[in-house]
C-alpha cells in the first residue's frame, strides 16, 4: 500500500517539474489538474477501513481540483486570448533546475526531521516540501495571473499532502472544512483574475503597478 | 449556548440580507444585527460563561478580553454604513451587507475558536469574505488592490495552515493523539516535539503575521486600505487584525507550554520592532492619507507583538492596546473616508484646506491622529506607556529605545500629512464637492462616538475590562 502511495507522490513530484518547465498555459493547467486528482486519491489508500466521509472527501477533492477549477482557469485563459507565459521573471530552464534542486533538498531535509517511524519511509514529507517550493517558484517567478493561480494551487496541494500526516488524528469535519475553504479560496481568486482581465484587458500582473509609494 | 449565539446571530442576519428585497431598507439590517451582537457580547463580558475544557468554541477569557471591542467597533461602523450605502445606491448592496454580517460572524467564530483547525477555517473564510467588499468601488485600482490582497493574504493563510499541521505533528510525534484543541496542546506541553514546535511557530507567525500586517508581510495593507471603502478599512484594521492577534496569542501559549518561550519572545520582539521601523519610515514618506492609515496600522500591530514578547504584564498592556487600536482606527478610517469623499481624492497633492469644507470630520480626524500617536489623555497613551515601562522593567533597553524612536518618527510623519490635508486653501474640486457630500449626523457621529470611547478608556478604564485583561493574560501565561 505504501508503495502505491509513494508512486502517486512521485507522479505528483514529476508534475511539479512539468508545471515549472512548460511555457504553454494549457499544459501548466493540465499538470495542476492531474496533480489534484492524483493527490485526491491518496486518502483512499491511507485509510484501512471503508469510511464514507473519507470517500466523500476524496471524490470532492478530485472533482474540484481535477475538473471544476481547471475548467475555470481554461475559461479565463480563452477569454483573455492567451496561451503562453511570455518572458517570465525567471526562465523555464532555470526554474526547472531550481525545482529539481528543491526536490533534492526536500529529500535531504526530511532525513534530518524527527519523523515517526511510520512516516519516515514514505515520500509524504519530501513530496509535500518539494510541492510547496514549486508553488512558491510559480507564484514569484511568473507574471500571468493564471500562472500565479496555478502556483497557488500547487502550494495548496503541497500543504494538503503534509496534512495527510495527520489524517488519522484530525476530525474529518475539520479536514473537510479546510478543504472546502481552500476550494472557495481558489474560486474567489479565479473570479478576481477574470475581473482583472476585464478591467485591464490583460492578465499580466506587471500592469498592476498603480498602487505604490 | 450564548457564546454560540454570538456566531449564529450575524449569520442569521447575513441570510436575512440575502433574502431581503428592499435595496434602500436592507442596510438597516447591519445596525439591527450588530446591536443584538454587541448587547450579547457585553452581557457575556459582565457575566462570562463557563467554558468546557474540550469545547471547540467558547467565550473564554481571551475571547472575553477582545471580542467586545470588535463588536462595539462593528456596531458603530454599521451605523456609518447606512448613510454610506445610501450615497452609492446605484450599486446593489446585497452582497455588501450580507458579507459584512458574515464577517462579523466569522470574527466572532475566530475569536472563540479553541481548536487550531477551526481557527484557521474561520480566518481563511474571513479573508475571502472581505474580497467583494474590498473591490466594492469597482475601479481598476480597487481590483489591483484586491489581487494583491488575495495573493499575499492567500499565501499567508496557506502558511498558517502548514504551521497548524506542523503543530499537530508535534503532538503526534511527541506521543500525543494529534488533537488540535488548544487545551489539549497546552496540556501535552513539554512532551510536544521541540523541533516541530519551532517549525510550526515560524509558519504560524508568518501566516497570521501576514493577516495582521506585520512587516515584511505587510505589503498588501497600504493598497487595500487605500482603495477599500473607509468602513471596510476600519473593520480590517480594528477587527480582522485582532483575530490574527488572538490566534498568535493562543499559539504562543502552546509554544510556551512546550518550553520554547524564550525563542517565541525573541522572534516576536524582532518582528515587532522591524514592523514599527518600516511603518515609521513609510509614514515619513507617503503622500496618501488613506495609505498613511495602513502604515499606522502596521506600526500598531508591531506594538502589539512587542508587548506580547514582554511577558504577562506585556500581554495585559497589549490587550488594553487592542481596544485602543480598534476605537482609534475606527475613528480615523471613518473621518478619513468623509474627507476623501468630499475631496474626491486621497493624496496631499490633490487635497488641502479640508477644515473649511468638512470642518467636523477634519476636527475629528486631527484629534484621532493625536489619539493614535499616543497623546494623553487618550487610551493609546496609557497602553503604550505601560508597554514602555514593562520593557524597561524587563531590561529590554535597546528595544524600548527603538520603540520610542519609532513612535516619534510616526508622529512626525502623521502630523505632516494630516495638517497638510486639513490646513491651507481648499482646492476647487473640493469646493464643488461640498454639494456632493454633506456632513450629516449619520457620518459624523459614528467616528465621534469611537473617539469619545477612546478618551473614556484613557481617563477611566472600566474595572470589568481590567479584570478581563487580567484573566486573559493569566490564560496565556499561567503561573506567576
Amino acid at each position: 500500500m505504501s508503495g502505491t502511495v509513494n508512486l502517486l507522490i512521485g507522479i505528483a513530484m514529476g508534475l511539479n517539474l512539468m508545471a515549472l518547465g512548460s511555457s504553454r498555459l494549457p499544459s501548466v493547467i493540465r499538470a495542476v489538474a492531474v496533480q489534484g486528482v492524483v493527490l485526491g486519491l491518496i486518502p483512499l489508500l491511507l485509510n484501512q477501513g471503508f469510511e464514507w466521509m473519507v470517500i466523500l472527501m476524496a471524490v470532492g477533492t478530485v472533482f474540484l481540483k481535477g475538473f471544476v477549477i481547471p475548467h475555470l482557469l481554461r475559461r479565463a485563459m480563452r477569454a483573455a486570448n492567451i496561451d503562453r507565459e511570455i518572458d517570465p521573471i525567471v526562465g523555464y530552464v532555470p526554474s526547472l533546475l531550481l525545482g529539481a534542486a528543491g526536490a533534492i533538498v526536500a529529500v535531504a531535509v526530511t532525513y534530518r526531521l524527527p519523523l515517526l517511524p511510520e512516516h519516515s519511509h514514505t515520500l509524504l514529507v519530501p513530496g509535500s516540501l518539494a510541492t510547496i517550493f514549486t508553488g512558491f517558484i510559480l507564484l514569484i517567478c511568473r507574471v500571468k495571473a493564471i500562472s500565479q493561480v496555478c502556483g497557488y494551487l500547487i502550494l495548496e496541494n503541497g500543504i494538503y499532502l503534509f496534512g495527510l500526516l495527520l489524517i488519522h488524528a484530525t476530525p474529518l469535519l475539520v479536514e473537510s472544512g479546510i478543504l472546502l475553504d481552500l476550494a472557495v479560496g481558489v474560486f474567489v481568486i479565479g473570479i478576481i483574475a477574470d475581473r482583472i482581465q476585464r478591467a485591464f484587458d490583460s492578465l499580466d500582473t506587471r500592469k498592476l503597478t498603480v498602487l505604490r509609494e | 449556548m450564548r457564546d454560540l449565539l454570538l456566531i449564529l446571530i450575524p449569520f442569521a442576519g447575513a441570510a436575512a440580507a440575502l433574502a431581503w428585497q428592499g435595496e434602500r431598507s436592507r442596510p438597516y439590517l447591519l445596525p439591527a444585527t450588530s446591536l443584538l451582537h454587541t448587547a450579547l457580547a457585553l452581557w457575556l463580558l459582565f457575566d462570562p460563561p463557563v467554558v468546557g475544557p474540550g469545547a471547540w468554541f467558547g467565550f473564554d477569557p481571551l475571547a472575553r478580553a477582545m471580542l467586545p471591542a470588535v463588536s462595539i467597533l462593528f456596531l458603530v461602523c454599521s451605523f456609518y454604513c447606512v448613510p454610506y450605502l445610501r450615497t452609492c445606491i446605484s450599486r446593489p448592496n446585497r452582497i455588501f451587507v450580507a458579507l459584512l454580517l458574515a464577517m462579523l460572524g466569522l470574527m466572532s467564530a475566530a475569536h472563540e475558536a479553541r481548536h487550531l483547525g477551526l481557527l484557521w477555517i474561520a480566518t481563511e473564510a474571513l479573508t475571502f469574505a472581505a474580497v467583494p467588499i474590498v473591490h466594492f468601488a469597482g475601479t481598476p485600482r480597487a481590483f489591483e488592490a484586491t489581487w494583491k490582497y488575495l495573493l499575499i493574504g492567500g499565501t499567508g493563510i496557506a502558511l498558517s495552515l502548514l504551521g497548524s499541521f506542523c503543530l499537530g505533528y508535534a503532538s503526534l510525534s511527541g506521543g500525543g493523539t494529534g488533537d488540535l484543541t488548544f487545551t489539549a496542546l497546552v496540556a501535552q506541553g513539554g512532551s510536544l516535539s521541540g523541533p516541530w514546535v519551532v517549525i510550526a511557530w515560524v509558519f504560524l507567525l508568518a501566516g497570521y503575521g501576514t493577516k495582521m500586517g506585520l512587516a515584511p508581510m505587510h505589503t498588501w495593507k497600504p493598497d487595500v486600505y487605500g482603495e477599500a471603502p473607509g468602513v471596510m478599512g476600519a473593520i480590517l484594521a480594528g477587527g480582522v487584525t485582532t483575530v490574527a492577534f488572538t490566534a498568535l496569542l493562543r499559539v504562543r501559549a502552546v509554544v510556551d507550554a512546550a518550553g520554547e518561550s524564550a525563542m517565541a519572545s525573541r522572534t516576536l520582539m524582532a518582528i515587532g520592532l522591524f514592523s514599527m521601523l518600516v511603518a515609521a519610515l513609510f509614514l515619513l514618506g507617503t503622500r496618501d492619507f488613506k495609505r498613511m492609515l495602513a502604515y499606522s496600522s502596521v506600526e500598531h500591530m508591531g506594538i502589539l507583538v512587542i508587548a506580547t514578547a514582554l511577558g504577562k504584564v506585556g500581554v495585559w498592556a497589549a490587550l488594553f492596546h487592542v481596544w485602543n487600536n480598534s476605537f482609534t482606527k475606527g475613528t480615523l478610517f471613518m473621518s478619513a473616508g468623509n474627507i476623501r469623499r468630499a475631496a474626491g481624492a486621497h493624496t496631499v497633492d490633490e487635497v488641502s484646506g479640508m477644515s473649511a469644507i468638512t470642518p467636523r470630520s477634519a476636527a475629528i480626524f486631527v484629534t484621532a491622529m493625536l489619539a493614535v500617536t499616543a497623546c494623553p489623555p487618550f487610551g493609546p497613551f496609557f497602553s503604550e506607556l505601560l508597554i514602555v515601562r514593562t520593557a524597561f522593567a524587563t531590561n529590554h533597553l535597546a528595544g524600548a529605545a527603538i520603540f520610542l524612536g519609532c513612535l516619534l518618527f510616526a508622529f512626525f510623519g502623521m502630523t505632516r500629512l494630516v495638517f497638510a490635508v486639513v490646513d491651507g486653501k481648499p482646492r476647487p474640486a473640493a469646493v464643488q464637492g461640498r454639494k456632493r457630500f454633506a456632513e450629516t449626523a449619520g457620518v459624523v457621529l459614528p467616528p465621534l462616538v469611537l473617539l469619545v470611547l477612546s478618551l473614556w478608556l484613557g481617563l477611566a478604564t472600566p474595572q470589568v475590562l481590567r479584570d478581563s485583561w487580567t484573566a486573559a493574560a493569566e490564560q496565556i501565561f499561567p503561573g506567576p
